[in-house]
């Protein structure tokens, strides 16, 4: 994948594209947040509205109504450390749209960089937009369920320590979505991450399958942060543990061992 | 806005020693991948492993626990920020503080250790000798240099030896660990408990006033404890590595290096005798100083550190904040520096979150003229150098980040190895007992009792110390008991142990069912109340009736073993099913243990 595919816009690159006006940006956080100041021409998407109802029709609304064609260049943002963006991007990619990225600071670490925010809420114009089914950064309970015992699938849990040992789906590792950020940028230096990948034995050329709890956004910021180091198949099991549990799918846990009274939540 | 006028904050003090070595992250790394695919022996892996500071954990080989060593426990508020964000990538979430002034990391993915190792060479610390069989962290007083009972500040000497023995060949492969404290004063060290414990002395020697250490060797709580013994009168600080080179060297020769359950040096000292033992040092130290090709010295760094209050941030506070004299009163001591003092931060069983962590670090740039924290021997941190002035307004800090729980220096903060969370010798959930023994001192508010302030709990999971029952006022360790073919976790109950300049080991009294202790507990505070002299506290008196010099009614263990004798009694299933489990645990109890690494 060469870095004009890359799913990830670099902040810098982003500010030129501000000021060429060429690039439509969503910003995620709730509409309250949004009011009191975003990126400059940014408009506003709150995570729930998508998840209210995520199907591909349904998306495919969203985005015509934030004014995205096929062909408009989109940068998406939060302030979750990059959790609830990945998920927007992810849903684009979805129903097809190429030319999608997810912005690698938050909105907080942008105003740390100094960079233009403002209270002004852009004017847009509905546009007309395609659904392409992408179904293979997808994965079901279903798909999941049958391709877990091969050799070269990789499944990773992105929930926190504790909550992996209690419970997880059979064979998954662990990868907290915490380990993947660096200071400053929601994801890891791609040097950063290859060494990760390279100390848990993940090869290049392994199908990996993220998860977390319910909704696919931790587990999302964890596919694009495979995605930013060039793995070529990964894919998102987007309704995660709360589905699996709620289909009533085995389950593994660390036994015999009290780890929550080593928390001091 | 005060706020507003804050001057931009001075940059972090700089510890003067950095204990790091880089390569042995990658290295790490390269010898986890190696054992993997079996390239590499097993026992040949742990004894490496342990070597760099990984332990294992609870029924499992995917996961380690990270011990970062902080010698003489002084920590700067940069390595607390990295350390609080370590916990979050690869660990819990939670850090826990150890009662031998290590920050512990657990649950961690035996892969992602070397990622740890490589961030703590980032900010000059290391998890290094940590575990396994070599000089374990070099412990000091968390009130030295601050203590009013002192006689010189032991840190820089601390310091030194623990800076001459890491990666030193000579400690590479000991028989078993080895354990060095210093302390201000016989009260708030722990020096007759650990292979050398040393006491700052001054000696006029030809009108000359000279520095140095009683040395106390030979001590250590486990399955067997021994109380250390004292070496010599006084031991100049010019024959303090002279002495520790021969102590260790004579260990390395004679230790056993066969017998697993007793290789610790106590045990060579006690088999050979004491004096025997004592002749064979002060002879190894003649030989050492005489064969010495090159002059061997410690680098004692004795430079001051520069005090600076830093500048007020708040605003006056004027109304006294709720809570705020108990919390005076139970976590605060006095400096021998005048108008300073020393906070104590209590945590429960030594663990904090990674958040709380962060506070901490605010909270010794905010208010710390030394600019840096020592961890304590009672898993809990100590931020020195704090003003006068400033008290009140740290105490509303500490309360809005959950650090202002009181009784720090008293009875109330009983001190929990990590039991069943993750040791893979725990027979009980020790760790959480301690936690639930604290909430109920505070919630009764017996840490605000003098008659306690002086008395210890402290709860080790199995027999073998970690928790070191054996020198508490009240003191337990967790086995299995059985009642009606039903098993329940059963504490071994000792009463009396001491660690000061009058050490001595707990008195077993009785074995008490988990659901018992609490009870327990505050039956043997209530029999002291009826039973006390004026101007009594409840350790003097528990210290009569062990040592057989109580006049009062209860006047032997026995005594006090009848009294309790009631509450013992284990009801049936049906009655009471939760006499049956642990805390933690909601399923009926038994006993899980695997394979122990101490004597690895």
């Amino acid at each position: 994948m060469t870095d004009s595919n890359m799913p990830i816009i670099d902040s810098k690159i982003l500010r030129q594209k501000i000021k060429e006006n060429s690039i439509r940006i969503i910003d995620v956080r709730r509409e309250q947040e949004y009011q009191q100041g975003h990126i400059t021409n940014a408009i506003n998407l709150p995570l729930a509205k998508l998840l209210a109802d995520d199907s591909a029709e349904s998306i495919q609304k969203i985005a015509q109504n934030l004014g995205i064609s096929d062909e408009t260049s989109v940068a998406i943002y939060d302030d979750t450390f990059g959790a609830l963006s990945s998920r927007v991007v992810w849903a684009l990619q979805y129903i097809g749209h190429k030319d999608v990225k997810l912005l690698d600071v938050t909105f907080s670490q942008w105003k740390v960089l100094g960079y233009e925010i403002s209270t002004e809420i852009p004017e847009i114009e509905s546009a007309i937009h395609s659904v392409n089914i992408n179904s293979e950064i997808m994965a079901t309970a279903e798909y999941l369920e049958k391709v877990k015992e091969n050799k070269n699938v990789v499944i990773i849990d992105n929930r926190e320590r504790l909550n992996y040992l209690e419970q997880h789906i059979p064979g998954a590792i662990n990868i907290p979505y915490r380990t993947l950020s660096t200071e400053g940028k929601i994801l890891r230096t791609k040097e950063g991450m290859k060494t990760l990948l390279k100390n848990r034995g993940i090869s290049e050329d392994a199908e990996i399958i993220t998860y977390c709890g319910s909704v696919g956004t931790l587990s999302g910021l964890a596919y694009y942060a495979l995605k930013s180091v060039g793995l070529p198949n990964v894919k998102l099991y987007v309704h995660s543990f709360k589905e699996w549990k709620s289909l009533e799918k085995p389950t593994d846990k660390q036994e015999n061992a009290n780890y929550w009274d080593l928390s001091a939540e | 806005m005060a706020q507003q006028l804050r001057p931009s904050k001075p940059a972090d003090k700089q510890p003067k020693i950095d204990w790091s070595r880089r390569q042995e992250a990658e290295h790490f790394a390269e010898t986890v991948k190696l054992f993997r695919q079996g390239k590499i022996d097993p026992d040949i892996f742990r004894r490496f492993r342990l070597q760099n500071g990984a332990y294992g954990t609870r029924m499992t080989d995917d996961y380690a626990m990270v011990r970062i060593k902080v010698p003489a426990g002084q920590v700067y508020p940069y390595q607390l920020e990295k350390i609080a964000q370590l916990s979050e990538m690869y660990s819990i979430g939670s850090v826990h503080f150890s009662t031998r002034e290590n920050i512990q990391l657990h649950w961690v993915i035996l892969e992602d250790v070397s990622e740890i190792l490589h961030s703590l060479s980032d900010i000059g610390m290391t998890s290094r000798e940590a575990c396994g069989n070599t000089v374990r962290n070099v412990m000091c007083s968390p009130l030295s240099g601050v203590c009013n009972d002192e006689i010189f500040d032991a840190t820089p000497y601390a310091l030194a030896i623990a800076k001459f023995m890491l990666r030193n060949p000579i400690c590479q492969g000991l028989p078993r660990k080895f354990k060095f404290n210093f302390t201000c004063c016989e009260k708030h060290g722990m020096i007759r408990i650990v292979d050398v414990g040393l006491l700052p002395q001054i000696q006029e020697i030809d009108g000359e006033k000279r520095k140095g250490f009683k040395i106390f060797l030979g001590g250590g709580l486990g399955n067997r404890s021994f109380v250390g013994h004292q070496l010599e009168d006084f031991t100049p600080v010019e024959d303090l590595l002279y002495t520790s080179m021969a102590v260790i060297r004579i260990f390395d020769r004679l230790g056993d290096r066969k017998n697993l359950v007793r290789n610790r040096m106590r045990y060579l000292v006690n088999d050979m005798g004491w004096e025997k033992f004592q002749n064979l040092v002060l002879k190894e130290r003649a030989i050492v100083k005489a064969t010495q090709s090159v002059i061997v010295k410690l680098n004692v760094d004795e430079t001051p550190n520069e005090i600076r209050r830093p500048i007020s941030v708040t605003e006056d506070v004027t109304s006294l904040p709720d809570g705020f004299a108990r919390w005076q009163k139970t976590n605060v001591e006095k400096q021998s520096q005048d108008g300073f003092n020393s906070v104590f931060i209590g945590l429960e069983s030594g663990d904090i979150t990674a958040n709380q962590l962060r506070n901490v670090a605010d909270l010794i740039r905010d208010y710390s003229a030394e600019g840096f924290a020592r961890n304590g021997f009672s898993q809990n941190i100590v931020i020195r150098y704090v003003h006068e002035d400033d008290l009140k307004s740290m105490y509303s800090k500490l309360l809005e980040s959950g650090l202002a729980k009181t009784g720090s220096l008293t009875m109330a903060s009983a001190v929990g190895c990590s039991g069943t969370t993750s040791c893979n010798l725990a027979l009980t959930n020790s760790h959480r007992l301690a936690k639930e023994v604290q909430r109920k001192f505070l919630e009764l508010k017996l840490d605000e009792d003098d008659d306690l302030r002086d008395s210890t709990i402290k709860i080790s999971g199995c027999p073998n110390s970690c928790g070191q029952h054996e020198v508490a006022t009240i003191g337990f360790y967790g086995g299995g008991g059985r009642h009606e073919g039903k098993m329940f976790p059963n504490y071994t109950m000792s009463l009396g142990g001491r660690f000061d300049e009058g050490s001595m080991l707990g008195h077993h009294t009785a074995r008490v069912p988990v659901k018992r202790v609490i009870p327990i507990i505050l039956k043997i505070i209530e029999l002291y109340k009826e039973n006390k002299q004026s101007d009594d506290t409840l350790a003097k008196w528990i210290d009569r009736i062990v040592n057989g010099n109580e006049s009062s009614k209860i006047n032997s263990v026995e005594e006090i073993k009848k009294e309790l004798t009631p509450l013992l009694t284990p009801p049936k299933v049906e009655d009471e099913p939760e006499f049956y489990m642990d805390y933690g645990s909601d399923t009926s109890y038994h006993t899980v243990t695997g394979k122990g690494e101490c004597a690895a």
